[in-house]
């Protein structure tokens, strides 16, 4: 109930700030501008729509998820409006768990609204769509999750600038970690190897989440992937968000 | 009156690490109160003394270093002890996007028991019922102190801490602030009141602690604190020539034909409001000055 009270009141700060509608107008117009990108290139045009439309919904997302997650916890302690809110019957992990779900669902409503728009292009150029744009999107939204409670995390202790340039490279190193796995494969066994792996074990890797190509090519997605991308997308967002817990925890509001 | 104890500090210290290196800087050194039901408490200090800090520590905003606080014997920090109080900060600060309303609400689900007839009551007992629908950002400073002593008081709570409630009133909020901690007195309800405006809390409170420098170095009731007795007695006079009077006194100053004299010794008032009736004098005003908090106060911190 208590969470439930802080994510609504989140979701309400969220859609009453303009900076949502502005990154939705630019998601729109970059939805529509994949259509007009199809008719300039030489090939198929739906996968051309596919491709830079699942783009641009993933990159707004997580514009969306790093600009409103980084304010999250931040903006409340600035504005001291923790004060009071922390003196009634609530504890900090209700109050962290409200925000973060509170984003969630302002992101799924977005997530959804671009989907829309994404989905009446789609139609209107080639009157069809498979259910895995459906498994992609769902795994953008699993992404987004983890985005989220990374901006929430630096929002616990830093300001929101330097959140939102921790969160991009967060963003940035988890879509380029993948290089690293090819490099280890192409090691000689040894102590650099070990000592390789165990960064790229401790990176993320967010390209777990992108099923773009296998929507776009209409490739098959095995179950083993997909259940690995879920698992690690759930498991690693709980451990950012105990993270955040731990940090949140004793801070003093001064 | 109920003699038990509703707050409880005991030992409670606080320091905060300042600078590069971290230097340490003691904001509370071993404070230790006890507030008791049904009474208003207020909690005195100057700028700086660590008023809101104890407040913080209480709230569990900042957590001390040592030291333990109690609320109705539970511990401060259980939801227990939090469906139990209210809290006004010193500069409110609300969510700017929510209505009155909306806020209101949105902090009622936050308790067990909640009372959403109440709000609407509560807009009307701050008296800002007609601003119900009204976005935050578009309130006054004054209002907004309003509507934070509404969110203070919607779970009607057994202890209320304020903190610099009458700061940025005006005199007729201030007035009515001050009736309504009397009101929650009247209620049985008891108040902490943490304030550097010497008449508010000389005017409602039934005990004080004073606080300077991160230590309580008094605490009491108000009547014990502060003496009786007569300091000196201050009388304006007219149709009379003051230098006859200047053996029992000093002449402050002098407008028109009326004269204003201080007058050291007590038991001389009668004997010259006997000469100026001989004289055909006329006496003005005769104001006996006894000890005030702020002599108190002033002295306490000047000593500390």
């Amino acid at each position: 109930m208590k969470i439930r009270a802080v994510a609504f009141n989140t979701f309400k700060e969220a859609i009453r700030d303009r900076v949502l509608y502005l990154l939705l107008f630019f998601a729109a117009a970059s939805l529509i501008f994949s259509r007009i990108l199809a008719l300039l290139t030489v090939g198929d045009k739906t996968k051309i729509i596919m491709d830079a439309g699942l783009a641009s919904i993933s990159l707004f997302g997580v514009l969306m998820a790093i600009l409103m997650g980084t304010g999250l916890v931040y903006k409340e302690i600035d504005k001291k409006t923790v004060y009071t809110l922390l003196s009634k019957p609530i504890n900090r992990l209700q109050f962290l768990l409200g925000k973060f779900f509170g984003l969630m669902t302002t992101l799924f409503i977005m997530l959804g609204v671009m989907s829309l728009i994404f989905i009446i292009i789609l139609l209107l150029h080639s009157g069809q769509i498979t259910w895995k744009f459906f498994v992609s999107i769902a795994f953008i939204y699993l992404e987004l999750g983890l985005i989220t409670s990374v901006a929430l995390l630096f929002s616990c202790f830093s300001t929101p600038i330097l959140s939102s340039i921790f969160s991009l490279s967060f963003y940035l190193i988890g879509h380029l970690s993948w290089g690293i796995e090819t490099l280890i494969k192409k090691m000689k066994p040894g102590v650099t190897k070990f000592l390789t792996q165990v960064v790229y074990t401790l990176l993320p890797d967010l390209e777990n989440f992108n099923f773009k190509t296998e929507v776009v090519h209409n490739l098959p997605i095995p179950p083993k992937i997909f259940l690995f991308s879920f698992f690690y997308g759930i498991i690693y967002t709980f451990f950012i968000l105990v993270l955040s817990m731990l940090v949140f925890r004793r801070r003093d509001f001064i | 009156m109920s003699e038990a104890k509703v707050l409880e500090i005991k030992d409670l210290h606080k320091s905060f690490k300042s600078g590069f290196l971290g230097k340490k800087i003691k904001i509370l050194k071993g404070i230790s109160l006890e507030v008791k039901q049904g009474e208003i408490f207020g909690y005195l200090g100057p700028n700086g003394a660590g008023k809101t800090s104890t407040l913080k520590c209480i709230l569990g905003l900042i957590f001390p270093d040592k030291g333990r606080i109690n609320i109705f014997g539970f511990d401060h920090l259980s939801t227990k002890a939090k469906q139990k109080i209210g809290f006004l900060p010193e500069n409110p600060y609300f969510y700017d996007y929510l209505t009155a309303s909306e806020f209101l609400n949105f902090y009622n689900q936050l308790f067990q028991k909640q009372k959403t007839e109440n709000i609407d009551d509560l807009l009307k007992l701050v008296g800002i019922e007609k601003s119900g629908n009204t976005q935050l950002r578009k309130f006054s400073k004054g209002m907004l102190q309003r509507l934070a002593l509404a969110q203070t008081l919607l779970n009607d709570p057994e202890l209320v801490l304020l903190d610099e409630p009458l700061g940025g009133l005006d005199p007729i909020g201030r007035k009515e602030i001050r009736d309504i901690i009397l009101k929650l007195k009247q209620k049985g309800k008891t108040v902490f009141l943490s304030s550097h405006i010497l008449q508010d809390i000389e005017m409602i409170c039934d005990r004080v602690a004073v606080l300077v420098n991160g230590e309580v170095i008094n605490q009491g009731r108000l009547e014990d604190l502060v003496s009786q007795e007569i300091l000196f007695t201050e009388m304006t006079v007219s149709q009379i020539n003051p230098r006859e009077l200047e053996k029992f006194g000093k002449t402050l100053t002098q407008y028109g034909n009326r004269s204003l004299i201080k007058i050291y010794d007590p038991d001389k008032v009668q004997e010259i409001l006997q000469i100026i009736d001989e004289k055909k004098g006329k006496v003005h005003s005769l104001v006996p000055r006894t000890q005030t908090l702020e002599d108190i106060f002033v002295g306490m911190v000047k000593q500390k």
